[in-house]
């Protein structure tokens, strides 16, 4: 399965991500007449510091996720894909999920709960906060790749 | 990956083609890989104004709805576009000051390389300074003018004297509304005090320093340009040249002229005729000397010499990649960064002269106005010197050139109107009362990679004319306009309504009449204001059936232009919007609410026909507020009664 992958050294915290992630659930998918929609696009992405480093948030689709184990609707659920999945009409505004995160990247929105829904409106494999950023922090890869990527990155520092 | 035209002309599609080819990045393919470009910025609510900052507010509710300061998105976007004029209207403004210190210098050294060249227009810009003309010496009536202009630009206390241009009811409105601009170089400073951290957050307030600002700039700081180039330099006539990178010669020594001052340009061409140069050409193996215009400067040596344009603002990189241009020579304004390194792909010299641009590892030879044949005549000789380092193989000139009739004044287009001897607006006045005109419009403006070249500019002056709506155009919009075949007279019988095509007819003119350069808008105020002082239809702008248009502006001049349009009473068009929607109260402001105060109104439509209709159903409305009777001809896009 591809992922989104975080390289938190080279965030600068341009929020370029979850303003994409707004327009990518947005009706009008256009950057210049989102904000105007009502209701408001929500975002399934957030900038947030953490001990201060700067994090581009969103659900990490766990291999074993405790909000699915927490929704007592069985509204989340864990496909063969490996995306964590949010079944809104099943979704009853409990927020367990929300309780249960352990990233914090599950949230309360407008009777249902909000995350990451790996943008089905794009091709597979591609994302509208990769594309968006502008500086490389946010990759679409593979476990593998990913593993790859982090690996050359540690060798290149230690050069 | 890289970027195909779909719609421009065919020089530019194949230059472009030959750029991927070459694997040389141009502006279309720097504009790809900035996408998506940073949603906040776009939008107009993001503020570096104070080092508390950067500060965004977050346009979807979630995150802060207000900087660290406090400020909110009304007053971040507003500051923000008001701080957009201030750039254009000192670049204009600049572009001015530097043509009065020209005249003056003129005026004090009998030396000098400049000279008086239009000793009427000297009069009458004395006229609207209140100088008394009766009785002078040329040069000591040049240098009051001359000092008057320049202290239209630093006087602290008063009015821009030249703003006496605009009607009388114009002035009254402004004076009402204290948006009379005292002094150009004043109202710009005070709008960068204005924007700094702490003082005004009232959005309609900033954006009424805009106004006063930006008059400044149209009918001050760009009017002196205008006026005293025409002094220095002589007020163009119709005149008939050609346009495109076809222009470039492939056994000629090819010279650019790039930038936006015809002190520089306007000599380069004069000298460029030297028969000593020439021969140096010559014996270098070239048959001769071409020169060719790349932007506004193009347009100030077009109108004046003739001299052909190369291209407009997104054809600067297409230029040095035909292979054929042994040096281009920029001065100030729209120089795009990226010439440098294009450059370094080919044979061509790349040199600046302006001491206010100077790039990295480019040669430059500065220009002084007190020494300006000298410097011109160094700088045609290292562009005849670079010419036995032209790779032949390497030269790749596109076939396609198009003819044009270009320097229409505002004196010189409509008393040709008037027949050849008693000038006068009643012939124009009378076209548009009796419908035979439906309206007026200036198309005017940059080129921008963020739609696609040309498209806007060309499809928007077309719907315009179908519809006997007469076009006067300026700057990039006019050479687009030149390669596609609308400058020629024989385009009204292809491309207009039956009444602009008999005014065409008879007179002899294109149905898109080219005014100049793009500090030359201000030649399109001056005919705004004659239009309105001949009579019949109102007695302010805001009352005439006109509109403006910057279909694919990109500048801050384009703000600017934009903004003295519509603080003059016009309804003036972009496509792509200014970066204020992040600021639902600022657009509302800017596109509905400040008709009420200035007559005038900004308006977004991205598709260019529909832009046109919403311009030909503004110029209706005013047609049926003067009570005028419908046009003369069945319409395109229908009149409705």
């Amino acid at each position: 399965m591809i992922q989104i992958y975080f390289d938190r050294d080279k965030c600068i915290g341009c929020h370029s991500c979850v303003f994409a992630c707004a327009v990518e659930h947005s009706q009008s998918k256009d950057p210049a007449a989102a904000h105007l929609e009502e209701p408001r696009p929500i975002p399934r992405r957030r900038m947030v510091t953490v001990k201060g480093k700067l994090r581009s948030l969103a659900c990490q689709h766990c291999k074993k996720p405790k909000c699915v184990e927490a929704c007592p609707n069985g509204a989340l659920v864990k496909e063969e894909s490996g995306e964590v999945k949010l079944l809104t009409e099943k979704c009853a505004g409990v927020f367990a999920c929300v309780e249960a995160c352990p990233f914090d990247a599950i949230w309360k929105g407008p009777g249902v709960a909000i995350k990451c829904d790996m943008c089905p409106d794009h091709p597979e494999g591609e994302f509208a906060c990769v594309t968006a950023c502008p500086t490389g922090a946010l990759v679409a890869a593979t476990p593998e790749e990913w593993k790859e990527i982090s690996k050359k990155k540690k060798e290149s520092a230690k050069k | 990956m890289a970027k195909e035209l779909t719609y421009a002309d065919r020089a530019s599609k194949e230059m472009v083609k030959r750029a991927a080819d070459e694997k040389i990045d141009t502006v279309w393919d720097r504009y790809e890989s900035m996408q998506p470009q940073c949603g906040f910025g776009s939008l107009g609510i993001c503020c570096r104004n104070c080092s508390m900052g950067p500060c965004r507010v977050d346009p979807f509710g979630e995150g802060p709805q207000a900087g660290v300061c406090g400020a909110n998105a009304d007053t971040i976007v507003a500051r923000n576009l008001i701080r957009m004029i201030a750039g254009g209207a000192s670049a204009h403004s600049d572009h001015g000051r530097d043509i009065a210190h020209t005249l003056l210098m003129a005026a004090k050294n009998p030396d000098s390389d400049y000279a008086v060249k239009d000793e009427e227009k000297l009069k009458s810009v004395a006229g609207l300074y209140g100088i008394e003309t009766e009785g002078k010496e040329t040069n000591q009536l040049a240098e009051e003018v001359a000092r008057a202009a320049l202290d239209d630009f630093g006087r602290s206390e008063g009015e821009v004297k030249i703003a006496s241009y605009a009607p009388p009811e114009r002035q009254k409105l402004w004076r009402e509304l204290g948006v009379f601009p005292r002094a150009v170089d004043r109202e710009i400073v005070e709008t960068m005090h204005r924007t700094h951290i702490g003082v005004g957050t009232d959005y309609k307030n900033l954006i009424k320093h805009g106004v006063r600002t930006c008059i400044g700039d149209g009918w001050g700081g760009s009017m002196i340009a205008t006026e005293l180039s025409d002094i220095l330099f002589r007020t163009p006539e119709p005149i008939r040249s050609r346009a495109n990178l076809g222009v470039l010669q492939a056994d000629q020594v090819n010279l650019v002229v790039h930038g936006h001052e015809p002190t520089l340009s306007d000599i380069i061409a004069v000298v460029s005729q030297d028969e000593k140069l020439i021969k140096k050409a010559k014996d270098k193996g070239a048959k001769g000397i071409t020169i060719a215009g790349m932007c506004c400067t193009a347009n100030e040596i077009l109108m004046r010499h003739g001299i052909p344009v190369a291209g407009s603002f997104l054809q600067q990189e297409l230029a040095i990649i035909t292979g054929a241009v042994d040096l281009m020579v920029v001065d100030v304004q729209c120089l795009m960064p990226a010439l440098s390194g294009v450059s370094d792909c080919f044979h061509t010299k790349l040199v600046t002269t302006s001491p206010k641009a100077k790039m990295p590892g480019v040669e430059h030879i500065e220009f002084h106005e007190d020494k300006a044949v000298q410097i011109a005549t160094r700088i045609i000789e290292a562009a005849i010197d670079n010419f036995a380092n032209r790779d032949g193989k390497r030269v790749d000139i596109p076939d396609d050139t198009e003819k044009m009739v270009a320097g229409f004044t505002t004196e010189s287009v409509f008393n040709f109107l008037g027949g050849t001897y008693r000038g006068t607006y009643r012939p124009l006045n009378n076209a548009i009362i009796d419908g035979r005109l439906r309206g007026a419009a200036g198309v005017v403006g940059c080129s921008n990679p963020n739609v696609e070249f040309e498209e806007g500019h060309i499809e928007m002056v077309k719907e315009l004319i179908k519809n006997d709506v007469a076009v006067v155009t300026t700057g990039c919009n006019a050479i687009s306009c030149a390669k596609h075949g609308l400058l020629r007279p024989e385009a009204a019988l292809e491309y207009a309504g039956e009444g602009l095509r008999e005014i065409c007819e008879t007179v002899g003119i294109p149905p898109v009449l080219h005014v100049g350069s793009c500090v030359d808008n201000s030649r399109i105020l001056a005919v705004l204001a004659n239009i309105v002082a001949e009579g019949g239809l109102g007695d302010d702008i805001s009352q005439l059936p006109v509109a403006g248009a910057a279909p694919e502006w990109m500048s801050e001049k384009a703000v600017s232009i934009g903004f003295y349009f519509v603080s003059s009473g016009v309804y003036t068009m972009i496509c792509q919007p200014l970066p204020v929607l992040g600021s639902p109260n600022v657009t509302k402001y800017i596109t509905d609410e400040i008709e009420a105060d200035l007559g005038g109104k900004w308006a977004f439509e991205i598709d260019p026909i529909e832009a046109a209709h919403k311009m030909i159903r503004h110029i209706d409305s005013k047609r049926k507020a003067l009570k005028l009777k419908p046009p003369m001809y069945k319409q395109a896009f229908p009149y409705e009664e």
